[in-house]
């Protein structure tokens, strides 16, 4: 079967929904929520910029993209509300699954993987914000090409 | 910060601090309950001892846009191990927005031995306070519900017709961009569910959060709280209100404010709210 989201992406998918205790995917998620990194002072520095900011995303997210030598690109994220552990966990999903990756294939990723990672309970707000994180990325990369 | 008790509020014992909970944690007769909006928080770690008790899958009917019914949940509270004499205890995420919203479904049942945590879930951890991932098991209690009563605390649309025709007074909590009508008119943003932007002709526009000092989450005093409302806005504490926000969620908060902090006797919740008024046919809008 072909690949929904490209391989790294997919394989995070993958890994979540191999699990059929809920539970279970929620601890994996904390778990990508605890590795999340903000944004290096290299990128950016407080106070972001509010281009960079997320609109209906309550976690106050920000996002940055930068592109390789080699052409593919590198994601950057700040999540400035501590609460925000949604945010976080899909903020370090992006990054580990489409870092590297090129512009193309980025901008092809459906907002779907939002539903395919966290499942079909998030509230409508919640899906608003975490889907805008990943327009977001679209439209800066939009921007860098 | 100031005590809760010299802020002057109408019913000051709805609420208490951080510090009440820290020394009622091994308190029998109190169940402290988590909800928020997002659901990995509470499994990230919550106060020890704390049930969760989620807005989608705990407290709304699955297949009608409703809340439980009777049965439904008194089976909610006999697995939290909640009985007629508990004190039940609500805090969480974004300033106690779930936690009020948690609340306000309790009230459809009556049940009025209920409080809230001021300053929310942010300033517990702020605060250093414990979180732990255990998730507690209580034994099963013999809560019997009664029937949910939606009279006194809920509005439905028909309801809020005939208050726009009367020319009585709303409150449009949501961002002021929402309220104009702005927000759904954005590029590349998803919309929120609705056909039309703007609101409910008659609602002053008074975003939620405005009752929440920003440093700690706690609410303000009740003078600063008269004043946003009263002062600014010409709302009365006599006054018949109907409170709105998209789903019912962020208004029930300031249900929870008008109610119990300032002792207005006549406020409902409009769950429906903007995601039913910017859709229904038939209905008056203005922007």
């Amino acid at each position: 079967m072909q690949n929904k989201y490209p391989s790294k992406l997919q394989n995070i998918v993958d890994e979540l929904s191999f699990f059929t205790d809920q539970n279970d995917k929620i601890s994996l998620l904390i778990d990508y929520a605890e590795k999340y990194k903000p944004v290096p002072e290299v990128i950016a520095t407080r106070p972001f910029s509010d281009e960079h900011k997320v609109e209906y995303c309550e976690s106050e997210a920000y996002v940055w993209v930068k592109q390789n030598n080699d052409g593919t690109i590198k994601l950057y994220f700040a999540i400035e509300n501590p609460q925000g552990v949604s945010a976080k966990a899909l903020a370090a999903i992006l990054d580990e699954g489409l870092s590297g990756e090129t512009s193309e294939t980025i901008l092809g990723v459906s907002t779907d993987v939002v539903f395919d990672l966290f499942g079909q309970k998030l509230s409508m707000g919640k899906n608003l914000g975490l889907t805008g994180i990943l327009q977001l990325v679209q439209r800066e990369i939009k921007k860098v090409k | 910060m100031s005590d809760i008790s010299s802020r002057g509020y109408i019913n000051s014992d709805v609420l208490v601090s951080t510090d009440w909970v820290a020394e009622n944690l091994s308190n029998e007769n109190i169940r402290i309950v988590e909800s928020n909006e997002d659901p990995l928080l509470y499994p990230s770690g919550h106060i020890p001892g704390a049930v969760q008790i989620d807005w989608t899958t705990d407290l709304n009917d699955q297949l009608i846009r409703d809340y439980l019914q009777k049965d439904g949940f008194e089976n909610l509270l006999r697995k939290n191990g909640i009985s007629e004499n508990t004190t039940v205890v609500f805090y969480g995420d974004k300033n106690n927005w779930w936690a009020c919203y948690a609340f306000w479904v309790f009230q459809l049942f009556g049940f009025t031995n209920a409080k809230i945590m001021d300053g929310g879930r942010l300033k517990w951890v702020n605060e250093n306070r414990d979180l732990t991932k255990d998730v507690p098991k209580y034994s099963e209690s013999d809560y019997k519900a009664p029937n949910r009563d939606d009279d006194k605390v809920r509005a439905f649309r028909d309801e809020v017709l005939g208050h726009v025709q009367t020319g009585l007074p709303l409150v449009d909590v949501r961002s002021p961009q929402e309220f104009t009508g702005e927000r759904l008119h954005m590029p590349d943003y998803p919309n929120e569910g609705a056909l039309r932007g703007g609101h409910i002709p008659g609602a002053v526009n008074v975003p939620w959060a405005t009752a929440i000092n920003t440093e700690d989450s706690t609410f303000k005093t009740a003078d600063e709280l008269k004043n946003i409302y009263e002062v600014e806005q010409h709302l009365q504490p006599e006054d018949d209100i109907i409170a709105y926000c998209r789903i019912g969620e962020r208004s029930s908060h300031t249900w929870f404010v008008l109610t119990y902090l300032l002792g207005y006797k006549n406020v409902k919740n409009y769950d429906g709210s903007w995601t039913e008024w910017g859709n229904l046919v038939g209905v008056p809008i203005a922007k």
